[in-house]
């Protein structure tokens, strides 16, 4: 297979940042209260994701190792921003849906997880397929969230209302229980339909959902060798 | 003084970070498996978000404002904090070294904790001063701890429980958030004027 295809088709299915990694957690629960919220959410983080790969792809020969982290954040910082400033310019409505989660998507583990574990090691081209196949999983997992959320919390999908009318809505779900029931709910299906998961794979100790561990962990080997001598030094 | 109570209470129970808000989910869901360790990752919490807060207001009233820059906020406060995790690191391992072992493995940990941000972006949006800040940061962090102790308190009862097959590991973790989430819900009917 085509190697952009393959990173498409790794970030949609293989990889999916929503339901096999369980990645970005906060605003997966937190936005996901109808459908075109979700759709808002997904397509805002994979803008900053496309470009935040190209740019640390370009910079990965000029960022020196020891302050790569904080020079990744600055890069996701200022692209976030940027986002932040044009959704509050032209989508109004957006906006006041989703709040404070835009700029929080700064510390979005998906974006700094994917500068590290793929962005900083490969070509641009390659890069900006993997933020796209990323970004299109999480939009997607979010949508499908949102939309499931929607149908039973309001009975209407998009806004349009597409349950019967005998149906009587369950509010909870679209309040903020009903997003870790939800939740629940997913991750059991999958469980039952034994697709391995992070949250099903035994990693003691290990990143286990955790962003800042994450980071840690995503160095590679070399790495980790390094600054292992330093730390004796 | 009476305001200042409401911001902790409001910001503990009512908009409880994590139950209400999904800030720091990553944490309160990986960590929260012993009391022990969620109760010092809580200390940690407190003792960062606090001193975040405050220091994020003053950077954002006497620099930010005063320049007309409040549109680098996220950056700057993302900056902000994690140097400032780094700082309180490196303090705390010279002046109180107790407090440094029992908390230090969990201090970077927060650098990337999105509630730290979230608090400091919150403060903003609703114009606290910096005394508001701080104990709203304080009393977040509190809501944080609350939270994080107590789901690790139902996590060591439900452990050895005969969970259903499919339910095992996170889903049953997730449900036990969802009750805990429900319970904390009743608290948005405390009508507080």
């Amino acid at each position: 297979m085509n190697k952009n295809l393959e990173r498409l088709y790794n970030g949609i299915i293989r990889e999916n940042p929503v339901f096999i990694m369980m990645l970005g957690m906060c605003p997966t629960l937190a936005v996901t209260t109808s459908a075109i919220n979700g759709v808002g959410m997904g397509v805002s983080t994979m803008v900053v994701l496309i470009v935040s790969n190209l740019m640390i792809s370009l910079l990965r020969k000029l960022i020196p190792h020891e302050v790569h982290l904080p020079a990744y954040i600055v890069v996701v910082a200022t692209l976030v921003t940027v986002v932040q400033l044009l959704i509050k310019a032209y989508l109004k409505s957006l906006d006041a849906a989703l709040g404070i989660y835009i700029p929080l998507i700064v510390v979005n583990c998906i974006i700094l997880g994917r500068a590290e574990a793929y962005a900083c090691k490969n070509p641009p081209v390659l890069s900006v397929f993997d933020g796209l196949g990323m970004g299109l999983g999480f939009t997607l997992g979010l949508t499908l969230i949102g939309a499931l959320r929607e149908l039973f919390g309001a009975g209407t999908l998009f806004g349009f209302q597409v349950m019967p009318a005998f149906y009587q809505p369950i509010g909870i779900i679209t309040s903020a229980p009903g997003a870790f029931l939800v939740m629940a709910l997913i991750v059991a299906v999958m469980n039952g339909a034994s697709i391995s998961t992070r949250a099903n794979r035994k990693v003691e100790g290990g990143c286990d959902g955790c962003c800042a561990s994450c980071a840690q962990r995503c160095d590679t080997p070399k790495d980790a060798s390094e600054r292992g001598e330093e730390a004796k030094v | 003084m009476t305001s200042l109570a409401l911001v902790i209470v409001t910001t503990a129970l009512i908009n409880n970070v994590v139950l209400n808000q999904f800030l720091g989910l990553c944490s309160f869901l990986g960590v929260s498996r012993q009391i022990k360790t969620a109760a010092s990752l809580g200390g940690a919490v407190i003792f960062v978000m606090t001193i975040a807060s405050g220091v994020a207001n003053l950077i954002y009233t006497c620099i930010l404002q005063r320049l007309g820059l409040e549109y680098l906020q996220t950056i700057v406060f993302i900056l902000v904090i994690a140097s400032l995790v780094q700082v309180v690191e490196m303090f705390l391992k010279k002046a109180a070294p107790a407090i440094h072992g029992a908390l230090g493995i969990y201090l970077p940990l927060i650098t990337t904790n999105c509630a730290v941000l979230g608090v400091a972006l919150n403060n903003v949006t609703d114009g606290f001063g910096f005394f508001e800040s701080v104990f709203s940061g304080f009393g977040t962090a509190v809501g944080y701890t609350l939270a994080i102790v107590l789901l690790a308190g139902i996590r060591e009862r439900t452990e050895g429980n005969d969970v259903p097959a499919p339910f095992r590991g996170a889903p049953i973790v997730l449900l036990s958030a969802c009750l805990m989430a429900i319970a904390f819900y009743g608290f948005s009917g405390l009508s507080l004027s």
